[in-house]
């Protein structure tokens, strides 16, 4: 959980109104693409006061081959034998070799999302499968972002879009898992500034419809929400406003697929967003200081996303 | 402090000078000057508190609380702002030739704030005396529970225009979304029309005609109006 502005500072005296800070970039050309990483890496480190306690990413690059899938793992141990684990799933499947950041790998394995996941957590119960699709990889880990961006190696990283998420967390606890971005489905990822007040029972109604969670945390929620109104058909952009009506809380979100990005504000519009466009990027924050750091900001078209409003960009298939 | 000195102004560049520093230096400019800050690139807080008959230009967009408290200076931020622009602002004048986000002049006291564009939610929040002149529209909530001073909008209004409103003049040239609590259309008599005028005049906006505003303010049925305290608003 990420609480709303705390009102009550606000009011008392000199303060910036720190509580979590979001970020997201969508490059419409290589310009940007191929220093995707180090491009969001530097929107993290601005928003480094708005959430000191963990950071996370989830970026979209190079799409696994159709018919295999890309996972992204995570261990409690800090040298875990992942050499182990791709034996056995290039036994049960055939796998590339690990790509390994800090306390994170990434695994390309030959056979669909869903099998993998499966397979993993019978065989593997102590890895947390973070995320699991073509395109999208997922890290995330407590302590300070500029220290996330350091261990993870961001700046190495090129993709076509990517989310970004600085957490101050006061009421849940700092951990791997109680940290941003979310996936809940595949190649689906969700990062949230607010809370949720009705997470609970929709938590219920939606573990009925048959959506895994894995923890306790509201976020979480919003992400399941939108995977459940995907896999019954609707458009990202339906998902999205169905959060109107079914979501009660505070909440600027910025959602990720395979090959889309976009913004969402609940319609009180307490949490901080601001939006800007170019031609070779379209990107999001919660502050402007963070798009102040990407090539030709200055000249950006830029704009504040309106209340209950969603705004959304698709990849050209291919 | 690497400022670049001229008769004309003085110039403070935030990609070199930390922001503490000409904070600092404006707080202690006691005479009448110039100022120009280049690359802001979204800093929050700049040119807070400044209580000194200065004119600052600021070159780029500004984070929360740009010109925040105030008093006597002449304030133009030529880009946009973030939430809480002009905040408590108690004298002097703040220009911005974009848009601005939330919170715009909340409980500001006194002076005039003027935004070219648009502002999102809550301008005028809590107003208490200030006059703000926004060219362009404002977002939901605008002018909640204001006291007292002028809001004028030459372009639409968004929804709960007014929302518990004690006192302070609400003038829209578009369309309102709709009005909150105890806020409602009144008359716009020759006293208005002539207030009015002379805002827009203020603000650089006399190409608009009073006589297409409406006026709205407080119906006085959710707080304890008193008659013999009409003349402090």
């Amino acid at each position: 959980m990420c609480p709303a502005e705390p009102w009550g500072r606000v009011a008392a005296g000199p303060r910036l109104d720190v509580v979590c800070g979001i970020a997201g970039v969508f490059s419409k050309s290589s310009t940007i693409g191929d220093a995707l990483g180090r491009h969001l890496g530097a929107m993290l480190l601005q928003l480094g006061d708005r959430g000191p306690d963990s950071a996370g990413v989830a970026i979209y690059r190079d799409p696994a081959p159709a018919g295999s899938s890309k996972v992204s793992l995570h261990s409690p141990e800090p040298d875990h034998d992942w050499g182990g684990v791709r034996a056995a799933l290039d036994e049960a499947f055939g796998a590339g070799e690990p790509e390994v950041r800090a306390s994170h790998a990434v695994i390309v394995v030959d056979t669909e999302a869903p099998t993998v996941v499966g397979w993993l957590r019978e065989r593997y119960p102590e890895l947390r499968v973070m995320s699991a699709g073509q395109a999208i990889e997922l890290y995330k880990e407590a302590g300070h972002p500029a220290e996330f961006v350091e261990r993870f190696g961001l700046a190495e990283l090129a993709g076509s879009h990517a989310l970004g998420h600085t957490r101050m967390a006061t009421e849940s606890r700092v951990t791997t898992n109680g940290s941003h971005p979310f996936s809940t489905g595949l190649d689906l990822c969700l990062v949230h500034n607010g809370s949720l007040s009705n997470h609970n029972r929709l938590r219920e109604r939606l573990r009925d419809a048959g959506i895994e969670f894995q923890t306790e945390n509201d976020t979480e929620v919003a992400a399941g929400y939108l995977t459940h109104r995907l896999r019954e058909g609707a458009t990202l952009e339906q998902a999205l406003e169905g959060c109107l009506e079914d979501l009660d809380g505070f909440y600027t979100f910025a959602v990720g697929t395979v090959d889309g990005f976009a913004v969402l504000r609940d319609p009180i519009a307490c949490k901080p967003a601001v939006m800007a466009e170019t031609d070779d990027w379209v990107a999001m924050a919660s502050e402007y200081r963070a798009i102040a750091t990407l090539p030709g900001a200055d000249g950006a078209r830029m704009w504040e996303p309106e209340p209950g409003r969603v705004y959304s960009w698709e990849r050209e298939r291919v | 402090m690497s400022t670049l000195e001229s008769a004309a102004a003085t110039t403070v560049d935030l990609a070199v000078t930390p922001l503490r520093e000409l904070n600092a230096a404006l707080h202690v400019a006691a005479e009448p000057g110039r100022w120009r800050v280049l690359n802001p690139r979204g800093a929050h807080a700049v040119a807070v508190g400044v209580d000194a008959p200065l004119e600052v230009e600021i070159d780029g967009h500004v984070g929360y609380y740009c010109a925040g408290m105030n008093k006597r200076a002449t304030v133009r931020v030529h880009g946009n702002c973030g939430v809480g622009l002009a905040e408590n602002i108690m004298s002097g004048a703040v220009i911005v030739e974009g848009n601005a986000s939330q919170s715009v002049a909340a409980s500001g006291r006194g002076g005039l704030v003027v935004v070219d564009g648009d502002t999102s939610a809550r301008c005028g929040i809590s107003m208490k005396g200030v006059d703000i002149v926004v060219r362009g529209s404002v977002g939901h909530m605008s002018a909640f529970m204001a006291q007292r001073g002028r809001l004028v909008v030459c372009g639409d209004a968004g929804e709960a225009l007014g929302d518990s409103i004690y006192e302070a003049r609400l003038y829209v040239r578009g369309e309102a979304r709709g009005l909150g609590a105890d806020c409602v259309e009144k008359e716009l008599g020759e006293e208005h029309l002539a207030e009015l005028g002379a805002l827009l005049e203020r603000a650089g906006a006399s190409d608009c005609d009073p006589s297409e505003f409406r006026r709205f303010g407080s119906a006085r049925r959710l707080y304890n109006f008193d008659v013999d305290n009409a003349g402090s608003y």
